[in-house]
């Protein structure tokens, strides 16, 4: 056996152990007892509840967070203001904190007694509530779009948008037909990526959502109910419906990632456009135009 | 439309970019702004374009004070060097962006695209992507793109400077018979002494954000208003303190009164023109240009002694 396939071999029983098997574990125990209990287990209305709760709060969270995304990945790269450096830090806070850490701060926030506390006495209810819920899943999935359109739009430069402008295009126009399709993959993929996070978001949830049955359950947080009262079954099974939209949701990310036959063709390695950031994080980069490797003489 | 600029200034930080320039761009010419790398040279053409807003100063397109105007307003077409190619549109739709921006009928804009694709050469290609065309075919389609609009002035940001040698070149020829035949009011950027020679009717040789010199490029070359523009607009012997072209510098095999021995240290050949490297008994380098003919009379090789005589010199009294 040659290094090539020893390695190939370690890598792939690396990932079987341990994620393969595991997730493989979680389907077989769901449909030990037939498909029918397991069917069961999701279709009760609690488990209902737990699965329209989550696609709610991600309906609302991922359009909140491209938007915003968007309009500061263009801020960071296209303009200077005080404070940016600052900003650019602050973005990435929610992928080192603890979800967790997010939760408490939010409680503190809003609780009894906490700076925005007295907003329940005019009854408008934060925690224990689908907007705080909302206000958790936002703040943890927030820098997904940002990070991915940030190194395309430095990769395609002011150039086109310049070109635009000369020929007579308003500030927005030049937006929506000309940076916008040129990042449009990687905001594609800042969506997967945003849309996986707010779905499967557990610690900073269960610390806002109070866990109300029913009530405010997200469909991670109806598995911990589920394993704690020993239904083991509908643990499982709700289980198997996250990891159906996660399969989903790595599906549509293969289709923001275009493969090199697509970069062959019309969009190709075109910089920019496409999976620049994705295949750089690949390690993959080719393709390119000869244009994007001219290094720009004058200012 | 004439373009005029007035005491013009532009800092970038610390960094003075254009220092109170002035400039008259006539009606229909084509202009070159010539100067080294970081002289400024593309910050003006910026500014004129719109991109830049001078931090004194106007800008005049005909008699309107365009200063504090947005590009758009402008009607001007540019042409960046890196081409700027829209990448995710075809050809065609490259070339008509201006004019769909511009809410045109579609079959005016129809007509305007094919009419413009025919006159750069590219009518075959229209429904092509930028990244399926080669360098010169790009600039071609970005000019297109620029023309378009029916700019008032055309503005080329070192145009040619990705290109390679041949294509650079034909292009270069080929702007010049465009221009013949469009008569907008075009400016060029260029580092190239040889290109804005060739392309320009007038040069504005820039240097540090100053404009050292306007005229020809005649004037230029056979009355060069300082040191700078000597040594920028052609290869220049520098003796003491007189400068000599290499083409002023005569060749012989006998000494007369006034000449100086030299030893030949490399002869090139390229074609027509014959380069010949020599040394002074003193070290002083010298350069010589020669036709192909004058080379074969002298036998010119390498370690032949020769006798050499500034022709013509030219010294700058600071």
């Amino acid at each position: 056996m040659t290094a090539k396939h020893a390695l190939r071999f370690g890598a792939l029983g690396y990932l079987a152990l341990l994620l393969l098997l595991p997730v493989g574990l979680v389907f077989y125990r769901t449909f030990e007892h037939g498909f029918h209990p397991a069917w069961a287990a999701v279709t009760n209305p609690q488990a209902q509840h737990a699965l329209w709760l989550t696609l709610i709060i991600a309906a609302i969270a991922v359009p909140a967070n491209t938007l915003f995304g968007v309009v500061l990945a263009i801020a960071l790269v296209r303009h200077r203001f005080p404070g940016r450096g600052l900003v650019n830090a602050v973005v990435d806070l929610p992928l080192a904190l603890s979800p967790v850490v997010v939760g408490l701060a939010l409680y503190l926030l809003y609780g009894t007694g906490g700076w925005l506390g007295g907003l329940a006495g005019h009854g408008i209810k934060i925690l224990f509530a689908l907007p705080g819920m909302t206000l958790a899943t936002i703040f943890v999935s927030l820098p997904f779009v940002v990070r991915e359109v940030v190194p395309v739009l430095r990769e395609i430069g002011t150039d086109q948008e310049q070109a635009a402008e000369t020929l007579g295009a308003a500030p927005f126009t030049t937006f929506r037909r000309i940076t916008l399709p040129a990042i449009r993959w990687a905001v594609g993929y800042g969506v997967v990526l945003t849309t996986a996070r707010a779905i499967g978001e557990f610690g900073a949830v269960s610390i806002v959502s109070g866990r109300i049955e029913g009530k405010t359950e997200t469909l991670p947080l109806y598995v911990q109910s589920q394993f704690e009262g020993f239904n083991t079954t509908g643990a499982f099974a709700a289980c198997v419906v996250l990891a159906l939209i996660a399969l989903a949701t790595v599906l549509a990310m293969r289709m923001f990632r275009p493969n090199d036959a697509s970069l062959a063709m019309p969009f190709g390695g075109r910089g920019g456009s496409a999976g620049t950031a994705v295949l750089t994080r690949f390690g993959r980069r080719k393709g390119y135009g000869a244009e994007s490797n001219v290094v720009k003489e004058e200012a | 439309m004439g373009i005029t600029v007035v005491e013009v200034t532009k800092k970038f930080g610390d960094f003075v970019a254009l220092d109170d320039v002035s400039v008259a761009i006539p009606e229909g010419s084509l202009t070159a702004l010539l100067g080294p790398s970081g002289s400024g040279k593309s910050t003006l053409l910026r500014v004129i374009a719109g991109l830049e807003e001078p931090d004194g100063g106007q800008v005049l397109l005909g008699d309107d004070d365009v200063t504090h105007q947005p590009a758009r307003a402008r009607g001007v077409g540019m042409v960046f060097q890196h081409y700027a190619a829209f990448k995710h549109m075809t050809v065609w739709e490259n070339v008509a962006f201006g004019l769909k921006v511009r809410k045109r009928p579609k079959p005016e804009i129809a007509n305007r695209v094919h009419e413009l694709l025919e006159l750069v050469q590219l009518e075959g290609l229209a429904k092509r992507y930028p990244a399926q065309l080669s360098g010169g075919q790009r600039q071609r389609m970005a000019l297109a793109r620029a023309l378009a609009v029916d700019p008032e002035v055309l503005l080329l940001d070192e145009p040619f400077g990705a290109l390679d040698a041949r294509v650079r070149k034909e292009l270069r020829a080929w702007l010049r018979r465009l221009h013949d035949e469009v008569h907008v009011t075009t400016i060029i950027v260029t580092h190239d002494q040889e290109e804005a020679m060739e392309v320009a009717g007038q040069i504005v040789v820039i240097n540090q954000g100053r404009v050292e010199q306007v005229g020809t490029p005649r004037e230029l070359y056979d009355s060069p208003a300082n040191e700078f523009v000597m040594s920028f607009v052609g290869p220049v012997n520098k003796i003491g303190d007189t400068f000599v072209r290499p083409r002023d510098i005569s060749l012989s095999l006998e000494p007369d009164g006034e000449s100086t021995e030299a030893m030949v240290e490399r002869v090139v050949h390229l074609g027509f023109e014959v380069r010949a490297e020599l040394v002074r008994d003193d070290g002083q380098h010298l350069l010589a240009q020669l036709t192909q003919e004058e080379a074969q009379a002298l036998e010119l090789e390498r370690g032949l002694i020769v006798y050499v005589k500034p022709s013509r010199q030219t010294v700058f009294t600071r």
